[in-house]
């Protein structure tokens, strides 16, 4: 390979002095500790570098290595219950190795070479295979079988299959040879670069819900497997409980996890957190299922840009086995601040609040990795993907947020007034929207029940309605409102407290099934419906305040458990018999 | 090798620049010295062939093109350590300011310290009682957290921080420690900080590191880094718990926006570099736990909220890193509120895994999320009664204020003398929350209700 010299150094900028072989994008070496870097910008005069690692303490001349490809992941067996930084750094060994603090330029595999894997072939001298099929499998965790894939690339005739067995990462399995007589090597190991999207056979339209267990998502504002959401907020007003919350509930097969310029303590957490809680459907940790990317505040600002890629490489990579994957990505507006700062440091001219022309054709790149389709190998896949943006200033007009919002159909906006007065999940019901509302409602008629949308948008009606006598409150009083519209806000509170709110360290508020968001909302209707006709008799509300039918209603959260969703029949009755007695 | 350059090619700002060295490498600490004899510390910021771009700590004020001589050091930026920097007092760059000689230094570190490895941290979940009812019962400070103070210019955060130290210090066994860092704060403000230590027996377990407002701009951006390398040797090397008071970060932040700017880089918002987030996380995820030692860095940053604007760059980037804040308020502190802490705003986001039953009390968690609601519903009651009246309020508005006004006068104010325990402060809570009827309560269940409000209830009556 060719070697290079370094001429000038600027932060995390790098520059060879000429011109040069290497190539965009390209994948190099600088320094004598081999620090990772790629390469940026090519012209006649010099050569762009940015690393991805600390540049203190790099001498000018020293050297710079090719390494002949681009940015790429190691993709095998052993990505699954890892925790690795923005360029696929195992941080576990890293640890074993440099100790608590990172350290640069130490060589570790990302993947563990010695480890053995129970291989079975599923492939035999004689078949045709083709890029995105199966050659082999094995079991990645309990809760997971890996899927070995030929290379997109990669075609031809099994030549040579090893039998079934213990392998290495390394060790050859099986042998193809294409049409003109060239062989290729099938390992359980691939590479791919992570900025190129991975070949998918054709897409599939959205219409199957990502049930993440949390009402104000599921219900209100759901999301498709396959989709991609928004989640902007500013600090605390919860993103990342949220995230949380959606990495551990959601019934994604496969979670990618990108802590993406945050704090360390949080994966730190997450970390903790996903080895103890087990997964209600595998009954296995959650971490067999999860892949955590931890690019913390301050570890290298180039490989937080870079660690979107990696986490969103992963993602294809199963879902190409046939997995169902949610990604979160926790924060990209860290992410877009790692490309305003690079492109800062290239001396390129800034478009809006300083962040490079090129910002949204970037995230719209990115999130429309995400889909539902049929895979190369035939199977069914998806990538859903979930943003966590952090405006500054908390101004939802910020590029990020706006630019963000194009290319995502799912926006759950933050508010921080909610998250002050502790209403969690903070999500605010007037600014946020989902997109997928329609192509999902035949989903929820068939397996919920037939009216789940239409009991969906009378809730939904009902809090507009509320924001709107609100105003009216706000100016004069609640007294003065006819008991009509008092019904109303009382029971909007009754679906603000009652219903919205959901407290993410209950035991069994955390996760709440959509069987039960529709009982819970048909509970509420019931009553409403009742005390309308009641109202209508000229009983005024504070008698139906008094039955307590309201108040049964906001903790029926807490007292009815998710599997015995019999018991609202009770409290229909109890609330039915109740509002009777007053009539 | 080293060489002595004689002269430099260029002064811009802080910057100086010179070409033709070799053998120079990125961040490398020079000596320049002057005309008159004195030395100043300077740094390679960048690097382009033979040409060197170095920054000056104490500014280039008084600095010849010709008769300048620079002397490459071969070292990075490093801060000597030994354990008896405890006691001593610093200037911004880690000389000893206090008269009583050098540091005869064990170890020198890289200031600019290392990341922590997630995988090597602790989670924090040790609560540290930090005797204000406010802060222990509603953003609770844990070992290992950075919790800062948002406050503004004339705010009593100064008073608020030394309370803190003295009363967690009380809780806490010998292996206590604070690390001082003071970047552009007033001459008297410093020592205010160290007579209270001194009052309070604390002085032979701080370590101060003083730039103050005289003292030249761009040695703040030192300061801070200086304070964090000698807070980890003595957290994670001696094994101690130590505190870190940082004031004012907004100083600091100024600091970087000036030596950005002479450096030529395109400004971000309110003329502060892009990088500002970067840089203020290399400082703040210097706090936390690891699994090798037994000591913690605890950060409890001050900054002045410029016009008392929590949107401001500064706070904006500083809530998004840290684990929470703690918000002081204008109008709280001219009713006489002491602290005068904005509940609502105010946030530990590690309070949720260290209270409870193990750490504090069973009941906190129930508590503070009623406190929280009822007190934002005081906020609302109050909103109403200024349009019409607080006569044509529902009696549940009424309560919400009387509520407010006690919540207000006996939980949130107390003396700076005033040391309350977790038990007294919860109680207190109760004692409040018990004026209210149940409808009012819609955090708590009703068990809970009748375990932890119900008995203050019967006082209430009797």
């Amino acid at each position: 390979m060719n070697k290079y010299r370094i001429y000038s150094i600027n932060g995390p900028i790098v520059t060879i002095r000429g011109a040069t072989e290497l190539q965009i994008m390209e994948m190099v070496y600088v320094g004598v500790k081999r620090l990772v870097g790629e390469v940026i910008g090519v012209d006649s005069e010099k050569t762009t570098i940015q690393v991805y690692e600390d540049t203190a303490g790099l001498y000018p001349q020293e050297p710079v290595e090719a390494s002949g490809s681009p940015m790429s992941v190691s993709l095998g067996p052993g990505i699954l219950g890892s925790i690795f930084d923005g360029i696929e750094k195992p941080l576990s060994a890293m640890a074993a190795q440099a100790g608590a603090f990172i350290t640069k330029g130490v060589s570790v595999p990302p993947l563990d070479e010695e480890k053995q894997w129970d291989v079975t072939v599923t492939v035999k001298p004689g078949d045709v295979l083709s890029g995105g099929m199966s050659y082999a499998e094995c079991d990645e965790t309990r809760a997971i079988r890996h899927k070995l894939l030929v290379p997109p690339s990669q075609h031809g005739k099994v030549v040579f299959a090893a039998p079934n067995g213990a392998y290495r990462l390394h060790d050859r399995i099986v042998t193809i040879q294409d049409e003109h007589g060239g062989t290729f090597d099938l390992t359980l190991c691939q590479r791919w670069p992570i900025r190129i999207a991975r070949p998918m056979k054709e897409r599939l339209s959205p219409v199957v819900p990502l049930i993440c267990g949390q009402r104000i998502i599921d219900t209100m504002f759901p999301l498709a497997k396959g989709g991609a959401a928004v989640i902007p907020g500013g600090f605390g007003t919860g993103k990342t409980v949220m995230q949380h919350q959606l990495a551990k509930w959601c019934d994604a097969d496969i979670i990618i996890y990108v802590g993406c310029g945050e704090r360390g303590n949080e994966m730190t957490q997450a970390l903790t957190e996903f080895s103890e809680l087990t997964d209600p459907r595998s009954g296995r940790p959650l971490l067999e299922r999860t892949v955590l990317i931890a690019n913390t505040s301050n570890m290298p600002v180039a490989a937080r840009e870079a660690s979107i890629y990696t986490g969103i490489t992963f993602a294809e990579y199963y879902r190409d086995m046939g997995y169902h994957v949610a990604m979160m990505a926790d924060s990209t507006s860290r992410w877009a601040e790692a490309l305003r700062e690079i492109s800062g440091r290239l001396e390129e001219m800034p478009a809006d609040e300083g962040y490079p022309a090129y910002l949204p054709s970037r995230l719209s790149e990115f999130y429309e990795r995400a889909g539902r389709c049929v895979t190369l190998g035939g199977a069914e896949g998806s990538v859903s993907v979930i943003g966590a943006v952090s405006p500054q200033g908390s101004d939802f007009s910020e590029p990020v947020t706006q630019n963000s919002k194009r290319f995502t159909r799912c926006f759950w906006g933050l508010d921080k007034a909610l998250a002050y007065a502790r209403h969690f999940p903070a999500v605010n019901w007037t600014t946020s929207y989902s997109e997928y509302i329609d192509s999902l409602s035949d989903w929820f008629s068939e397996n919920i029940a037939p009216d789940f949308t239409a009991c969906r948008n009378r809730i939904s009606a009902l809090l507009a309605e509320e924001a709107r006598l609100m105003e009216i409150v706000k100016l004069i009083g609640a007294q003065v409102l006819p008991d009509e519209q008092k019904l109303i806000i009382e029971v909007a509170r009754v679906i603000r407290t009652g219903f919205l709110q959901q407290d993410a360290l209950s035991d069994f508020d955390g996760y709440v099934p959509p069987q039960k968001h529709y009982r819970m909302m048909k509970s509420i209707l019931s009553v409403y419906d009742q005390s309308k006709r009641l109202i209508e008799r000229q009983l005024p509300v504070s008698a139906i305040v008094k039955t307590g039918c309201f108040d049964r209603l906001v903790k029926m959260k807490y007292n009815i458990p998710n599997d015995e969703l019999d018991r609202f029949d009770e409290l229909d009755a109890e609330n039915e018999k109740a509002l009777s007695a007053v009539g | 090798m080293i060489l002595e350059h004689l002269g430099l090619d260029k002064i811009s700002g802080s910057l100086v620049v010179l070409e033709n060295v070799d053998n120079v490498f990125n961040e490398e600490m020079v000596e320049i010295r002057l005309e008159d004899g004195s030395v100043r510390a300077g740094r390679v910021v960048m690097i382009e062939g033979k040409r060197a771009v170095i920054q000056v700590f104490e500014g280039t004020r008084g600095v010849s093109m010709v008769n300048t001589r620079t002397r490459m050091t071969g070292r990075p930026m490093e801060l000597k350590l030994s354990p008896e920097i405890v006691g001593r007092v610093f200037d911004g760059l880690g000389r000893p300011k206090d008269g009583l000689g050098e540091i005869y230094p064990l170890l020198r570190r890289n200031i600019n310290g290392s990341a922590i490895n997630p995988v090597e941290r602790v989670y924090p979940k040790n609560f540290v009682q930090t005797g204000i009812s406010s802060i222990d019962t509603l953003a609770t400070l844990i070992r290992g957290q950075k919790l800062p103070i948002f406050s503004g210019s004339g705010m009593r955060h100064n008073d608020l921080a030394i309370q803190i130290v003295r009363q967690a210090s009380v809780a806490d066994d010998e292996s206590f420690a604070v690390v001082f860092a003071a970047m552009g704060v007033k001459n008297d403000v410093a020592e205010q900080f160290r007579t209270s230590f001194e009052e309070s027996n604390v002085m032979s377990k701080v370590v101060m590191f003083l730039n103050l407002s005289n003292d030249p701009i761009i040695e703040r951006i030192i300061t801070p880094r200086c304070a964090l390398t000698a807070a980890e040797y003595l957290a994670f090397d001696l094994g101690m718990n130590v505190l870190v008071i940082m004031t004012d970060m907004t100083a600091y932040c100024e600091a970087l926006r000036e030596f950005s700017s002479s450096k030529g880089e395109i400004p971000g918002r309110k003329g502060f570099p892009g990088y500002l987030y970067s840089d203020l996380a290399s400082l703040y995820e210097r706090a936390g736990m690891i699994r090798e030692s037994k000591g913690s860095v605890t950060q409890l940053p001050i900054l002045t909220m410029p016009n008392d604007d929590i949107t401001h760059p500064i706070p904006d980037l500083t809530g998004f890193i840290t684990e929470g804040q703690i918000v002081l308020d204008r109008a709280l502190e001219a009713k006489g509120v002491y602290p005068p802490i904005s509940v609502l705003p105010s946030l530990s986001r590690l309070m949720k895994d260290g209270i409870g039953e193990q750490y504090t009390r069973k009941d906190h968690k129930a508590v503070s999320n009623q406190l929280f609601a009822c007190y934002s519903g005081v906020q609302d009651a109050r909103a109403l009664a200024s349009v019409v009246g607080e006569d044509e309020l529902s009696e549940n508005d009424r309560l919400l204020l009387r509520f407010g006004r006690d919540f207000e006068g006996q939980f949130l104010t107390q003396s700076r003398t005033e040391n309350r325990t977790i038990a007294q402060s919860l109680d207190l809570g109760c004692r409040l929350l018990a004026q209210l009827p149940d409808e009012l309560l819609d955090r708590l269940q009703k068990e809970e209700i009748e375990a932890y409000i119900e008995p203050f209830r019967e006082k209430v009556v009797s």
